[in-house]
């Protein structure tokens, strides 16, 4: 039986699945999922309802459960070294630095520094970063997959180009459309910024520029001819509805090319939060949908650090989402909507691209399914569906749009899905983060003065300032720094190397249950330049 | 004037040497300040105090020249003169640059005598140390050609080096050389006795005085406009070291000078316990990245880090002056650089750490020169931190250029019209002189390129070739594809090969030589400067009969090879010329002779609107289409037969290519092969120079241009021929190679170089015959190793032929443009 589902879902790992999809039993089960084996449990991956639910369990659980057991009967003898840690933290890290002009940056962004730490294998985060080319600003985004990476990958791909042509002035859009049906260049409109790790489908790329097209020519179509200021905010509204509305739709039309008919099937049936940060000048706008988390670091001006949240989480801990998602289903839904912290007691996330389980009725899903290939059609996931689904549908990707506009002290922007935001919490974020930016200036410059000192003398307290700074600077990364913090952190909050080494050598199957995937971009401002627009006004 | 600038003198050499003087002095000399008023009118302006503009105005006095005005906006000798280490230093990459500093020092050397002012000039020799195999031969190619113009010098071993200092650790050296003659001086000290000897001439000095900006009509200067009034002149002289930018830019034609400072540090130490002699020899470690001399009785010791803190890239800043603070976080790989090369030195008490900022320029070599915009706009500046060793040769060049027109010495290597516009913008320099700064002690390999500052111009084909795996390489700031990376090579390899002898793209070459031979080829040579010349009569067929050298009238369609020659009857550029119509011409010409070729043109062309220059270089693609087999390709693309009988040599017309059409056709290629080049449109009395000639061709000429086959050369063993090697004729010397290239043909090296025929009494110059060329047994000294030479002489006859005879040289491989 686990055959044909390995082969739909090769990435879905039991752990992920039961993360998300967590159970109306949770409580009962509790007991049976930590007793039993990991390796029984994992055959119990994909058994239809009722089964199903016994493999359900809340991660929580299994954290205390291996926790507890660590000790006494995982072998793990062997530990990482210093420069072996470092090589798997430093393995994802990228940094971009806004080029400068004439020796000077004018852009209100320094730049950016991004890591991203697996759990998963494969990792289901992402992470985007993109300069606008035709419109000014930067985007950047972290994007969290659940059941598989498929739609995480494709929003990473996608959701700029949205973002950016929704931004686009009439004219730039009739440009564009015009090179296109004249067979001219076109004009550039993204300038990415990736990590070689941070690929793009080669295979879907004609299918998601068609996509793309259709939605700008209906921009063009629905112009007025008066030529208003484009809204940031709706833009971003626009752009991740649309483009949720084009997964759904091109998983509904399917595709002649079998990959690519089975590719977009598994981006729909698959999810992904996003939290999108759009920054041009001082203007800020931070869209969110789901459970990752934007954090402001500011620093006041007795130089302590305190952290400004810009985004709201999606989830069950926020009164709002769960009244929402009661007022927009029958009152007799009241207590089925929202169960065990979960949507339909299955998703943790309240809001997500993807995931039309909770989108399509029963009969359109039923309908793709069975059209859909073999591999679709033996699968029992995807035949299954959400317990007390009545009024599809339940899951949106509309996301919710804060604005902020930059002021001096607001130093950098992290960006980080919720594999940080659960081990650690946001002050420490913003204090690290912090500290690690400042830090680089921290030692006075020598002067000798009139002071007697010798070569000798100068040469070795050179040699200890250089020491002192390259540990301080092991990493060059802040999101590297900030991973270093939120897995290696023992209880006074400092690196333990021990620690780290242990949750860096974990196996595959076992990392999933002591972290999440951790994915992480810190933008730094350059205050002078947000100084000298506070000026002008 | 005069009697108030040797009281500038005499205070400061009463004054301890110590950087308070200026300011000490301050006040009083502000009082006087308003008194003074400049003269209404000078034949040249010197703008700048230091070393450069004291020199120009030294040797131009002697040269009998009195009327010229020097002004500082300072003191003299107060800005990067006054913190220079003092190191007179001869051992050069460039013949030019050695010859430059032989000359400074001899002068500074009688200077205390003539002037009477003390230089403190010491002779103390310095010391190059190796500590590598590499930087040995680099340190034996400059110790030939220090030898072949006569500055004694010579390799030495390790045990010998530590004979000459007292300090120094030799465990980690493969050997050195030693440069006896060269000296210690006091900067400021000679600044102000050139200032002093060429005030006694009759130059007129005056300090704070800032020049704003020249005056300039119909593309000549006119005056200058200082702080203090204006001045009428013929001539201007910029010198004013890391600001002659900003100042070349203040004009209402801005003159571009491409340099930019960083800072640069420097130790001084206070005395050893049993003071370092005077006569100590100066250290280079160039491989340890510091330079070491004694420095009354201790020492001063700096260097070039690998990462440079460019400064003042805004322009001048007052309070970035005021604030140049010691970095020793900065300084320290230099400091633990010292010490392990003097461990002994580390009970040395510091003085100080001085932070000097030095001038650099994008391809560290200084700028001399006329203004290819405004006539009589001079510029001498960007010494890369050699002023001191350069200052006495570069202003007796400078001299000359604006006395006689030319200097006495070739200085093509280091005129300012090298550059183009592009290579001017700011950030272009900051990025650029971050590399150049290290580069002065890094090992410099031949054909290297630079790595920063790319891309400033491109071919239209440019992605498409990078796309196929080309290496760029910049000339005059185009990319030109160096030779194309097969997809299976390891790039990074290729990349980082560093080295003198064969080179890691030698098998790559090998087969694209053997393509364009055996097959057919396309080369992309849009960089090639294109200009057209036309006119509404027969002016433009007149004024180019006059500046070039071979007869242009000839019937329409036809291509000529010829060159403009100056009044010397020498080579200021050559040419390919085609006869568009009665009246147009297209010439085309190397692609670095842009901007030199443009000014040599403007200035010698009549002031005629019925006359039009217009540069077209940017409005065609040019393809070269080159092998046995490019006939066959152009026939068959323009269904139109190509054969010799239909399509002559030397040819021109327009005709279609493929789809394309307009496209000029010209039976001629740069590379002596078979072939055409296509200009691809993106979207023609008395000569110049011919006096010189006539009297060349009666007199006999005095250096001849000749070709040498090395014969016991192993290519994959010893050490490559590259430019700059002395050439010996029955062991005795002759002149340099060039360039030099390998011939894939004959398989073997194959350079160009001059022969000169000195006296052996008197070492004078003389004729050259072609009998003497080929009478001689010829060796080529590579690093200090002789190869046998075979000489011919340059078969310039050949070089565009179309059907190649058998011993005819592979002149692809020689082209150097």
């Amino acid at each position: 039986m686990p055959a044909p589902t390995q082969l739909f879902f090769p990435l879905v790992r039991n752990c992920e699945l039961s993360r998300i999809y967590g159970t109306a039993c949770y409580c009962h089960h509790k007991h049976l999922c930590c007793s039993s084996p990991y390796l029984s449990q994992s055959r119990l991956r994909y058994t239809p309802h009722p089964a199903y639910a016994t493999f359900c369990r809340p991660k929580e659980s299994w954290w205390q459960y291996t926790q507890g057991r660590r000790y006494a009967s995982t072998p793990q003898k062997f530990y990482l070294t210093p420069p072996q840690v470092n090589s798997i933290l430093k393995a994802n890290e990228y940094s971009f630095k806004v080029p400068e002009f004439d020796g000077k940056n004018v852009s209100s962004i320094l730049g950016f520094d991004s890591n991203q730490l697996p759990a998963n294998a494969p990792i289901e985060d992402r992470r985007s970063a993109a300069t606008c080319l035709q419109t000014r600003g930067m985007l950047l985004g972290v994007f969290d997959g659940h059941a598989g990476c498929a739609c995480s990958q494709a929003v990473s791909e996608r959701l700029f180009y949205y973002i950016a042509v929704s931004l686009l002035p009439h004219e730039t859009l009739l440009e564009i459309e015009n090179a296109v049906e004249s067979g001219r260049a076109l004009l550039p409109i993204l300038q990415w910024h990736k990590h070689p790790n941070d690929y793009f489908s080669k295979e879907a790329s004609k299918l998601y520029f068609n996509s793309l097209r259709t939605y700008w020519q209906e921009l063009i179509d629905l112009n007025t001819g008066e030529s208003t200021d484009i809204d940031v905010k709706e833009a971003l509204i626009n752009a991740f509805k649309r483009l949720d509305n084009d997964i759904s739709l091109e998983a509904q039309v399917g595709d002649p090319n079998s990959f690519l008919n089975y590719l977009v099937l598994r981006v729909a049936f698959s999810g992904a939060t996003a939290c999108v940060a759009h920054v041009d000048g001082v203007d800020l706008h931070v869209a969110n949908t789901g459970d990752s988390r934007a954090m402001l670091g500011v620093q006041e001006e007795d130089g302590s650090w305190s952290a400004v949240t810009l985004s709201n989480d999606h989830n069950a801990q926020n009164d709002r989402e769960v009244e929402r998602l009661k007022l927009e289903h029958p009152k007799g839904e009241a207590k089925s909507v929202v169960k065990q912290d979960r949507l339909l007691g299955l998703l943790m996330p309240f809001r997500a691209f993807g995931d039309v389980k909770f989108k399509w009725s029963i009969d359109l899903q039923k309908r793709v399914i069975e059209s859909g290939p073999d591999q679709l059609n033996d699968n029992e996931y995807t035949k299954f569906i959400p317990p007390n689904y009545h009024t599809p549908p339940y899951l949106t990707a509309e996301p919710e749009v804060t604005y902020h506009r930059l002021r001096p002290q607001d130093k950098f922007l992290v960006l980080a899905t919720d594999g940080l935001w659960e081990t650690m919490h946001r002050h420490d974020v913003v204090k690290i983060v912090g500290e690690y930016l400042t830090g680089m200036h921290h030692q006075q410059p020598i002067a000798v003065g009139g002071y007697k000192v010798t070569l000798g003398q100068m040469h070795g307290l050179l040699t200890e300032r250089r020491a002192k700074m390259s540990s301080v600077f092991e990493d060059q990364n802040a999101a590297t720094h900030l991973i270093r913090h939120a897995v290696g952190n023992n209880e006074f909050g400092a690196v333990d190397h021990e620690r780290l080494s242990k949750m860096l050598s974990l196996p595959e199957e076992l990392a999933r249950m002591y972290r999440d995937d951790i994915t992480i971009i810190v933008v730094q401002f350059n205050s002078h330049v947000v100084g000298a627009y506070q000026n002008q006004e | 004037m005069f009697h108030r600038f040797l009281s500038i003198i005499r205070r400061q050499r009463t004054s301890p040497r110590c950087q308070n003087w200026c300011l000490a002095r301050s006040s009083a000399s502000a009082a006087e300040a308003h008194s003074v008023t400049l003269p209404a009118q000078a034949q040249v302006v010197i703008c700048g105090g230091g070393i450069m503009g004291t020199s120009v105005a030294y040797h131009l006095s002697r040269m009998g020249w009195k009327d010229i005005v020097l002004l500082e906006q300072g003191r003299l000798a107060a800005g990067s003169t006054r913190f220079c280490a003092g190191i007179l230093s001869t051992a050069r990459h460039l013949t030019i640059e050695q010859k430059m500093a032989d000359y400074s020092n001899k002068l500074y050397e009688q200077l205390e005598q003539e002037t009477g002012i003390q230089t403190g000039y010491i002779r103390t020799g310095s010391v190059f140390l190796a500590q590598t195999q590499d930087r040995l031969i680099s340190l034996k190619r400059i110790n030939s050609r220090l030898n072949v113009i006569g500055i004694p010098s010579e390799i030495i071993s390790p045990k010998k080096v530590a004979e000459l200092h007292p300090f120094l650790n030799v465990h980690d050296l493969v050997g050195a050389m030693h440069v006896p003659e060269d000296a210690v001086v006091s900067s400021a000290d000679v600044a102000l006795a050139l200032a002093s000897a060429a005030s006694q001439n009759g130059v007129q000095i005056y300090d704070r005085t800032s020049v704003l900006h020249v005056m300039v009509k119909k593309g000549q200067v006119t005056g200058v406009e200082t702080d203090k009034g204006q001045i009428e002149c013929q001539y201007f002289v910029n010198c004013a070291g890391q600001w002659a930018y900003e100042l070349g830019l203040s004009n209402e034609e801005p003159v571009s000078i491409p340099l930019h400072a960083c800072e640069h540090f420097y130790l001084l130490t206070r005395p050893l316990e049993t003071p370092l002699q005077n006569n100590t020899p100066t250290i280079v470690d160039p491989d340890g990245r510091i330079y070491i001399r004694n420095w009354q009785g201790g020492i001063l010791s700096g260097g070039f880090e690998k990462n440079p803190k460019p400064i003042f890239t805004e322009g001048k800043n007052q309070l970035e002056i005021q604030n140049l603070q010691e970095d020793w976080d900065h300084f320290e790989p230099l400091l633990s650089s010292l010490l392990r090369r003097m461990p002994e030195l580390e009970m040395l008490e510091i003085l100080k750490l001085v932070n000097c900022p030095e001038t650099f320029t994008p391809d560290m070599r200084c700028i001399m020169g006329e203004s290819p915009v405004v006539r009589g706009y001079f510029v001498l500046a960007g010494m890369n931190s050699a002023g001191l060793s350069f200052g006495g040769g570069a202003g007796k060049y400078l001299a000359e250029w604006i006395v006689h027109g030319y200097p006495s010495e070739n200085v093509w290597e280091l005129d300012l019209k090298r550059f183009g516009a592009l290579q001017s913008s700011r950030t272009f320099l900051r990025h650029r002189v971050m590399e150049v700064m290290p580069l002065i002690y890094d090992l410099k390999v031949p054909r290297w390129d630079f790595q920063t500052g790319r891309q400033l111009r491109t071919s239209p084909l440019y992605d498409r070739l990078d796309a196929q795996g080309a290496r760029w390489m910049e000339k005059h700031g185009f990319e030109r594809p160096k030779y194309f990376v097969p997809p299976d090579k390891d790039l990074l390899a290729l990349e980082q090969s560093k080295t003198f002898y064969k080179p890691d793209w030698f098998d790559i070459v090998e087969s694209e030589v053997k393509c364009c031979k055996e097959a057919v080829c396309v080369i992309d040579m849009s960089s090639f400067t294109k200009f057209e010349i036309t006119s509404t009569g027969d002016q433009a067929l007149e004024v180019l009969q006059f500046l070039f050298s071979n007869d242009l009238d000839v019937p329409v369609g036809h291509i000529v090879h010829t060159g403009m020659l100056n009044e010397a009857g020498g080579y200021e550029n050559d040419c390919s010329i085609a006869r568009l119509s009665k009246r147009s011409f297209f010439m085309i010409s190397p692609t670095d002779q842009q901007v030199h070729c443009w000014a040599w043109l403007r200035k010698h062309m009549p002031e005629d609107s019925s006359l039009v220059l217009e540069d077209v270089t940017w409005k065609y693609t040019a393809l070269n289409l080159i092998g046995p087999r490019a006939v066959d390709v152009l026939s068959e693309l323009s269904y139109a037969p190509m054969t010799p009988d239909h399509f002559p040599t030397l040819f021109c017309k327009e005709m279609s290519v493929g789809y394309a059409n307009g496209i000029r056709v010209m039976s001629m290629t740069h590379t002596g092969e078979p072939g055409f080049m296509l200009y691809i449109p993106i979207e023609g009395m008395d000569f110049m120079g011919q006096d010189a000639l006539l009297q060349q061709k009666q007199n006999g000429v005095y250096r001849r241009f000749t070709l040498f086959i090395l014969e016991d050369h192993d290519t994959d063993l010893d050490l490559w021929p590259w430019w700059g090697e002395p050439i010996y004729r029955n062991g005795q010397y002759v002149g340099q190679t060039t360039s030099s290239a390998y011939s894939y043909t004959l398989e073997r090296h194959v350079c160009l170089g001059f022969v000169h025929n000195f006296s052996e009494d008197t070492g004078e110059e003389q004729v050259v015959t072609a009998d003497f060329v080929n009478r001689g047994e010829y060796e080529i000294d590579i690093a200090g190793c002789r190869f046998q030479a075979k000489a011919k002489l340059y078969p310039v006859a050949s070089f565009f032929t179309h059907k190649r005879r058998k011993d005819d040289v592979e002149l692809s491989d020689l082209h150097g443009k």
